[in-house]
């Protein structure tokens, strides 16, 4: 271990976070080993190793021969100034090795709150911030996630972004970014090779015009760029790799159990959901070969719990046998199976008999919103009556405790449907009352709620964010309508939400106030702890830049939109389809029932797998 | 139903690992034994698994000890090759059998210490560290369960120390009392800084070598 390293892990919170080892690390000998990739993720390791796609790319670019693919995470900030004094780049926790001439930089963003670490990453590994400034082939600086479906605010610091799901693409972008450093091809031969493969986006190959009020006029690719870029996806999960043997960590992490994959894409079509649209289309994977996987995965790493995960796991179409074929495995092992969401229309008591045995806690529900014309209006989908009986399973199933989620600020809300919250909390007390088989143990419900976020590719993408007073004075009405003691009313802070709205939907003119409030020190933004609404305020002051433009701005139809570069497989049209239902309060069924035509079914040659 | 206890190293990138997190860690690598570790009665059973003597983190140790019950009769031959088929790196099972020596016989630790100095050893450090530890009384701050600061005389609970020095580093073995009270060797540290701050290192290593009974003689 690096002897600098050594003085300094004993003074900072968590040392085990930084030093890597843990069962199933991949090491390699570097004499054997070509490609060095540093993949980030700008958060801290407790989170960057619960997320799934990061072990499935670990896996995928380490199944590669010649191939070294390394984790870096984030490091918290008591470990950023020691490392800053003891002048220790970024390293990567297989090697310890500092990640500055590493081949390839890659980040892993989800959200983007993640943004500002993204900066600081990459100061902290000495390499250059500007794509602009770094002229040679290497390190190349990458980057993929829900997030870089508008990867426009971060277009100056990355050279490319992968769209979509990465298992297929990373491999064509390593070989070809092997053969450019076997040929020596100039970085700007690269990356025009790079943008004619499917699903890579190159921000320098792009120009953007902008009209006198600020609104993009022209989105104009160079060198032979495409027009728009598609994301790519795995077509049949039964042959995409999934990791059986994965990295089992040392130190508690937040995902700290099996992430069994059942499915990718959602079958709803709920009108806010990013994730919703972008993930599309469906594709199952096949209830063997779940189970297999599952079986392994536990037997590999030890984990007494193993979460089906999926946008909407209930919607697997043979989650309960799923259940049943486990359920022996599970029982000897002492396995306790979770999901990690329900829908409130589908949970029955024979999901319920086989979820977590012993301890019945909470369960946690998503209705979103309070009426049914606004629950229409978001394309939900969900009942009232379906939410109370699904209630009423869980209290007679001896469940003592409800989270509810909701959201404020949605498209066309209504001081009505701010109380309506309300009344449903008082109505699942009521159902308590009714069904609960042990009132003893008394009842928590906990309503929560969110200050909406139009986000980018989904149906309201051209809709404003409410003003902050108005989302704290609905806020105010839902906690003076709130009247049991026994429901606990949270509601987030207002301050990340609309920091978020602005990134969201942001251009490439975002950059220089990223950069901005990077300087003035944002870094790890996602948390509470280092989140300074104020340092991004003076940021946007001194860039010029309105950030109301960004997050309260209604946008009309036709409006060249920052990311229309990008495609999710969605045709725009359908989103707009989509949005003026919305206004209509008319509801679009689920893709089981009835296909919808949203478009993502080409990415699959026709037909989805729904 | 038997009583096991493991034997096993901790050191390098496992030695920052803390005990919960070691728990845990251990924990997981027993589906592979077969062994089913059992739990205690009550209304939230927790499996019967405890480390002898916690170690502070950041230190290393050839000789950890970690007893528990399993529900099965066995001695706990084969155990500690199936175990360390899922382990980090740096953490090791030597050895696993039955646990008859309870565990009030361990006595003393003894534990090999490295002390840094980047800018050289003064030349006479080893022997005037050898006898600031040999003296009667040795007073440092430590934290109380309470979270206050006391001062504690940590003299009787050193029972021997020997150092050597070459350019840039003291290093030697101490034996101290391991429990009730127990000395952390690191706390050695304290007592140069209290009373001879120019001999202060840059930095100190401990490694864990041996438990040792009351007629120091080693413990298993």
């Amino acid at each position: 271990m690096d002897k600098r390293l050594e003085r300094i892990l004993p003074r900072v919170q968590k040392p085990a976070r930084y030093v890597g080892g843990e069962y199933n690390a991949v090491i390699k000998n570097k004499a054997e080993v070509d490609t060095r990739v540093a993949f980030c993720f700008p958060d801290t390791y407790e989170i960057g190793m619960s997320n799934l796609g990061m072990r499935i790319l670990y896996g995928v670019m380490n199944n590669m021969p010649g191939v070294w693919c390394e984790r870096v995470f984030a490091p918290w900030g008591d470990m950023e100034e020691e490392m800053r004094k003891a002048d220790i780049p970024l390293f990567a926790l297989e090697s310890g090795d500092p990640i500055t001439d590493f081949d390839i930089i890659a980040f892993s963003v989800g959200y983007e709150m993640a943004f500002p670490a993204i900066l600081n990453m990459l100061d902290l590994a000495k390499v250059p911030l500007h794509a602009a400034e770094r002229k040679e082939l290497t390190p190349l600086v990458i980057a993929g996630g829900t997030a870089m479906y508008n990867a426009e605010p971060l277009a100056d610091f990355i050279d490319l972004v992968s769209l979509g799901e990465g298992e297929e693409i990373t491999e064509e972008l390593i070989e070809l970014h092997r053969q450019a450093r076997r040929e020596c091809w100039s970085k700007e031969a690269f990356l025009k090779a790079a943008a004619k493969l499917d699903g890579i986006y190159v921000p320098s190959l792009y120009d953007i015009k902008y009209h006198d009020d600020g609104t993009i006029e022209e989105i104009i690719p160079l060198d032979g760029a495409p027009i728009q870029v598609t994301k790519r996806i795995v077509r049949d999960m039964d042959k995409s790799y999934f990791p059986v043997k994965t990295i089992v960590p040392s130190t508690e992490i937040v995902q700290d159990r099996v992430m069994l994959e059942l499915f990718r894409g959602c079958i709803r079509g709920c009108r806010f959901c990013q994730a919703g649209y972008v993930y599309r289309p469906v594709r199952n994977r096949s209830r063997d070969l779940c189970a297999q996987y599952g079986v392994e995965s536990c037997n590999d790493s030890g984990y007494q719990e193993m979460t089906l995960s999926s946008l909407s796991t209930s919607d697997y179409p043979e989650l309960i046998q799923l259940c049943d074929q486990l359920e022996d495995f599970c029982a000897q092992r002492h396995v306790n199976l979770s999901l990690p969401s329900l829908r409130a229309d589908n949970f029955s008591m024979s999901l319920m008999q086989r979820l977590a045995k012993g301890r019945k806690t909470g369960l946690t529900f998503a209705p979103e919103a309070g009426t049914q014309r606004l629950r229409d209006v978001i394309n939900k989908n969900v009942t009232e009556e379906d939410l109370l009986q699904s209630c009423a399973t869980a209290f007679a199933g001896g469940y003592s405790a409800v989270k509810l989620y909701f959201m404020l600020g949605l498209p066309s809300e209504t001081d009505e449907d701010v109380l309506g919250i309300a009344d449903i909390a008082a109505r699942v007390m009521h159902t308590w009352r009714e069904s609960a088989t042990n009132k003893n143990r008394g009842v928590r419900i906990t309503v929560s709620t969110s200050w909406f976020v139009p986000k980018p590719h989904t149906a309201f993408q051209w809709e404003p964010q409410i003003s902050k007073e108005e989302y704290e004075r609905r806020v105010a009405l839902l906690r003076e309508a709130i009247k049991t003691k026994t429901v606990t009313y949270n509601w987030h802070d207002s301050d990340t939400s609309f920091l978020e709205a602005v990134l969201a939907r942001g251009d490439r003119r975002l950059g220089k106030v990223l950069e901005t409030a990077w300087r003035k020190g944002a870094k790890l933004d996602a948390w509470e702890e280092y989140f300074s609404l104020e340092r991004w305020m003076e940021a946007f002051e001194e860039c010029g830049i309105d950030p109301h433009f960004y997050a309260n701005r209604q946008r009309v139809r036709g409006e060249v939109m920052p990311w229309a570069m990008i495609s999710s497989g969605v045709s725009d049209g359908y989103l707009w389809r989509e949005r003026e239902k919305a206004f209509a309060a008319e509801t679009t069924p689920d893709c089981r029932t009835h296909c919808n035509g949203c478009g993502a079914n080409r990415l699959v040659g026709g037909k989805c797998d729904v | 139903m038997s009583k096991l206890r493991l034997l096993f190293v901790k050191e390098a990138q496992a030695s920052y690992i803390s005990h919960l997190d070691l728990l845990r860690t251990i924990q997981r690598a027993f589906p592979r034994t077969e062994l089913e570790i059992r739990h205690s009665q009550g209304y939230h059973p927790h499996p019967i698994i405890s480390i002898v003597l916690p170690l502070p983190v950041g230190q290393s140790s050839d000789c950890e000890l970690l007893d528990f019950e399993v529900t099965q009769t066995t001695d706990g031959s084969g155990i500690a090759e199936k175990l360390n088929t899922g382990m980090p790196c740096g953490l090791r099972v030597l050895d696993c059998y039955e646990a008859k020596r309870p565990v009030r016989e361990l006595v003393y630790l003894r534990a090999d210490l490295e002390l840094e100095y980047d800018n050289g050893v003064a030349i006479d450090a080893a022997q005037q560290l050898t006898e600031l530890f040999g003296r009667e009384q040795l007073i440092i701050q430590k934290r109380t369960k309470r979270k206050e600061m006391a001062d504690v005389d940590i003299a009787p609970m050193i029972q021997s120390v020997s150092l050597d020095q070459d350019e840039h580093t003291v290093r030697g073995t101490v034996v101290v009392q391991a429990q009730n009270p127990g000395l952390n060797p690191q706390l050695l540290e304290r007592a140069i800084a209290n009373y001879l701050p120019e001999l202060m290192p840059d930095f100190t290593r401990v490694r864990r070598r041996e438990f040792l009974d009351a007629d120091g003689n080693i413990f298993r």
